[in-house]
């Protein structure tokens, strides 16, 4: 099968990354596996990979120096971040330097070949928890100030997906409760996705910078 | 006897003062009004400026009231005190013009008084919490680097005022009237001035290195209790529970629901900042989630977005929420539930949802009291709504939504 996907896994835990290894062995292709920052960058590098799988936390700058240092010159490459950590700057920090998706290490071996392969088509993955941050990063306070309605604010399809999301439906569950196909909820969490990475609302900023990331 | 309401602690006040607060203070302590305390200070002042003394006294004495940042004072409202005190010291002294010499001693008096309690009043910032150690004392205001330049201040104005009371009681009292000359005094404080200032600089060292050690050995005290609270935590918790997995590794279920309430635990220790869940509906959902996790060794994956405070019909919404949660544990046979709460600024909603076995919605009537009495009648006796969909095999999700008053949203961002 030459359509299987090609994945790299950076983590500084080996026992994690051999955990993975095992479940995802039989789906896709793990093409190999990094424990610093230095050792990801150069091996992406070597064997571009479809999918990274980047641990937030580790030594030497985390995942946003891998991300910084794969980004410019391997744009085909995504990101799936994975992580136990659930602070939102974590989070959002993340997918503001790049990540396509955020899922947490307690994702059943299933549903991570199902992030994995929807990352890998340009979609975009949300945990619940996830879900819940960028709902709370959006709400409609009065006070907010919005710069640009665009990317500052969600519309109420938008809204809904992620609620439903974050009631733990599945993409098709949500499908069948909004009347509308697979591809149209995978449009409007792609949208979420692009407005979190390039909105400057107060409080992903905010957040962002709290880790000092922007 | 009827009970009494407990009375203030005799503080300053903080948002009702024209000067410092005292009079209020006063006023609250005793259970009077405000402007009956004031008036009693103002006519004291006749007396040899006994008012000012005895305000000045309480100032230095009276520590100031817990509470929010203090407003800005209206000097408008100090004008007709001021005028009345004013007044009342002229009449005085042409009652009391046979003897003026009290009259000055008096004020020379207060002046010294207010002197003093300018060097003595209670630091407000001293007793911030990081030094709010029993070894607290006058010296630590001294050490505290923030506050050492208003504490210069305030020991220098407050000497000057000292020092030209004594002089001034010096010139009036002079043992028979020795007409001292000003020239002799000038030249006396000036020699004075020099001394301090010789002292000053062969202390100084000495004064600085100590000031130094202090604020060294705050710091590390403060590393000290930060380390001992991790070890605390450390030990009673983590080690606990890995003694316990270890004791039960037979039992997978068991070592799972620990190893789960340990990392609930360190979860909230790392990342949510503490909120009462008697106070906070998100504090309180997450508290009905963890109980239902370690009773049912599930996982209940919750999310909440917003919060608000807790009143009746918050607290009805996670009751609630919790039989849902109960009804999806025992009878879905799942081993994760979902949670999504949400607290926008008119509504309340709350979502159960589970995968498991699921049941026809019909035959609720034979269902247990659980759903009828706890969900829907409980939400519906507060004005909310209760909805369960479910069908055998596709799971359940159960629906809550309550309309609420409007809060304010204050502090709860941040």
């Amino acid at each position: 099968m030459s359509d299987r996907l090609k994945v790299f896994l950076v983590d500084d835990h080996g026992m994690f990354r051999a955990g993975v290894r095992a479940e995802l062995g039989a789906h896709v292709d793990v093409v190999g596996e990094a424990a610093t920052v230095a050792q990801a960058i150069s091996l992406i590098a070597a064997t571009e990979p479809d999918v990274v799988l980047l641990d937030v936390h580790m030594p030497d700058g985390g995942g946003r120096a891998v991300l910084e240092g794969i980004r410019k010159t391997y744009p085909q490459v995504r990101f799936l971040a994975l992580s136990v950590s659930d602070a939102a700057e974590d989070v959002i920090g993340l997918i503001r330097a790049g990540a396509r998706g955020y899922v947490t290490k307690t994702i059943s071996p299933d549903d991570l070949v199902d992030a994995i392969r929807r990352v890998a088509d340009g979609d975009a993955v949300f945990s619940p928890r996830l879900a819940g941050f960028v709902l709370d990063a959006f709400a409609a306070r009065p006070d907010a100030n919005v710069a640009d309605p665009e990317l500052d604010q969600l519309t109420n399809r938008e809204r809904e997906v992620l609620r439903l999301l974050a009631r733990g439906y599945a993409y098709k569950e949500i499908a069948k409760e909004l009347f509308i196909s697979i591809k149209t909820v995978e449009t409007h969490v792609s949208n979420v996705l692009r407005k979190l990475q390039m909105s400057n609302r107060y409080e992903l900023s905010r957040w962002a910078a709290d880790r000092r990331l922007l | 006897m009827p009970p009494q309401p407990p009375r203030p602690r005799l503080t300053r006040s903080r948002d009702d003062r024209l000067v410092a607060g005292v009079a209020s203070g006063i006023a609250a302590h005793v259970g009077a009004s405000p402007t009956l305390i004031r008036v009693a200070f103002v006519l004291l002042m006749v007396f040899n400026g006994l008012g000012a003394l005895l305000y000045a006294v309480f100032w230095a004495v009276l520590p100031l009231a817990e509470g929010p940042p203090t407003p800005r004072r209206d000097p408008l409202r100090l004008l007709p005190f001021v005028l009345g005190g004013i007044g009342l010291i002229i009449a005085g002294s042409l009652f009391n013009s046979s003897d003026p010499g009290s009259m000055i001693a008096g004020w020379l008096i207060a002046l010294i008084a207010i002197g003093a309690g300018i060097i003595w009043h209670q630091s407000q910032r001293a007793s911030t919490p990081a030094a709010s150690t029993p070894t607290t004392s006058w010296l630590s205001a001294l050490a505290s680097s923030r506050d050492r330049r208003m504490f210069l201040l305030r020991f220098i104005s407050g000497a000057a005022l000292v020092v030209a009371g004594v002089i001034g009681l010096l010139v009036v009292y002079s043992p028979g009237r020795v007409s001292i000359e000003w020239n002799d005094l000038w030249k006396a404080v000036l020699f004075a001035l020099v001394a301090v200032a010789g002292v000053g600089l062969v202390a100084a060292p000495l004064l600085w290195r100590t000031l130094t050690a202090l604020r060294s050995e705050r710091e590390g005290r403060i590393r000290e209790q930060e380390r001992a609270e991790l070890a605390a935590m450390v030990h009673d918790q983590v080690l606990h529970t890995l003694a316990l997995i270890q004791r039960n590794a037979a039992d997978a279920s068991v070592v799972q629901r620990l190893a789960r309430g340990q990392e609930r635990s360190l979860r909230n220790w790392l990342y949510q900042p503490t909120g009462s869940p008697n106070e906070h509906f998100a504090a309180a959902l997450e508290q009905a989630a963890a109980e239902i996790e370690d009773t049912y060794g599930l996982a209940v994956e919750s999310v909440v977005v917003g919060d608000r405070p807790v009143d009746d019909r918050v607290a009805a919404v996670v009751a609630a929420a919790r039989e849902a949660m109960v009804n999806a544990a025992r009878h879905a046979g799942v081993r994760t539930i979902s949670l999504y709460a949400e607290a926008e600024p008119g509504q309340l909603s709350v979502f159960v949802r589970d995968r498991g076995v699921g049941f026809d919605v019909e035959t609720i009537e034979d269902m247990r009291h659980g759903v009828r009495g706890s969900i829907i009648g409980r939400m519906a006796r507060h004005g909310g709504q209760a909805e369960i969909r479910s069908a055998p095999g596709e799971g359940t999700e159960v629906r809550l939504s309550v309309p609420v008053t409007v809060v304010r949203e204050e502090a709860s961002n941040e």
